[in-house]
């Protein structure tokens, strides 16, 4: 069996939960799904999540990953609590912007900035 | 430089998702031995992946037993490729746009709108089970009927 490559790392400031995306090419299936039950299992932790997802590995994504980020947002939603992407680079930052998702993610171009104004997490 | 001659390959791919990714590998270098930029790597990729799940998924049911089979050629002006599966088809044109409404919110149903942003032409057969992409290293100026396909 294939080793399991570490999908996220995940750091912890004041009110937010930051996981930072580790790998550079996110397109498989296989590697969505694993992608996905490690963020879910961060957001169950904490009742209301601030959630700070950092972009600054990722060179190439599918769409299947813009599917996969809402519904981690519909989670966090669910639970009261906010999502926040930052550090995405421009090619994949136009991959937003082509299929509009600019418009329901809220994106911010650094960690720091992306942190600002969050309330305390529950 | 010398003049590289054209490539013209065919590849028969198993239904599974790995299963394209050192049929890209090989496909992005040569299109970047032939000058193509990063731009162009970055978009080629994302069409062949998107393309490549389609025909699977939806074309082939993901059996295994079933292939994709992806002709392409390259030269220094463009690379076209055509994939096709073992499918019944769909109709391009009833894919739900996925910017508009609620669909903003689906999990799915942003492959084709990706590949027709980022490929120079996007066709269909017309039973559906065969795509034909092209991207130039040059844009040339695009006809009605490209923009439309």
């Amino acid at each position: 069996m294939a080793p399991i490559k570490p999908r996220i790392s995940v750091e912890y400031a004041e009110n937010a939960t930051i996981v930072i995306l580790t790998d550079e090419r996110i397109l498989e299936e296989k590697d969505i799904q694993a992608l996905q039950e490690s963020i879910m299992s961060v957001i169950e932790q904490v009742e209301q999540i601030n959630l700070i997802l950092d972009f600054r590995n990722v060179r190439a994504l599918s769409s299947a990953v813009l599917g996969l980020l809402i519904r981690v947002s519909k989670k966090i939603y669910e639970r009261d609590g906010q999502l926040r992407l930052c550090n995405i680079n421009s090619r994949i930052y136009e991959i937003f912007k082509i299929t509009r998702l600019t418009k329901i993610f809220d994106i911010y171009k650094d960690r720091e900035s992306a942190i600002e104004g969050l309330p305390a997490e529950d | 430089m010398a003049s590289r001659a054209p490539i013209t390959r065919t590849v028969a791919v198993p239904s599974k998702p790995p299963a394209i990714v050192g049929v890209c590998r090989r496909i992005l270098s040569e299109i970047e031995a032939y000058g193509f930029d990063q731009e162009d790597l970055f978009a080629v990729h994302l069409a062949i992946e998107e393309a490549f799940i389609n025909a699977i998924k939806h074309g082939n049911k993901m059996d295994a037993n079933k292939e994709v089979k992806i002709d392409y050629s390259v030269n220094p002006d463009k690379i076209e490729i055509f994939m096709t599966d073992l499918g019944d088809g769909f109709d391009p044109n009833s894919v739900p746009d996925p910017r508009r409404g609620e669909n903003l919110y689906k999990t799915e149903g942003r492959g084709l709108l990706l590949m027709r942003s980022y490929m120079d032409v996007i066709e269909f057969n017309n039973q559906g089970n065969r795509v034909r992409m092209v991207r130039y290293k040059e844009k040339p100026r695009l006809t009605e009927t490209h923009r439309k396909a």
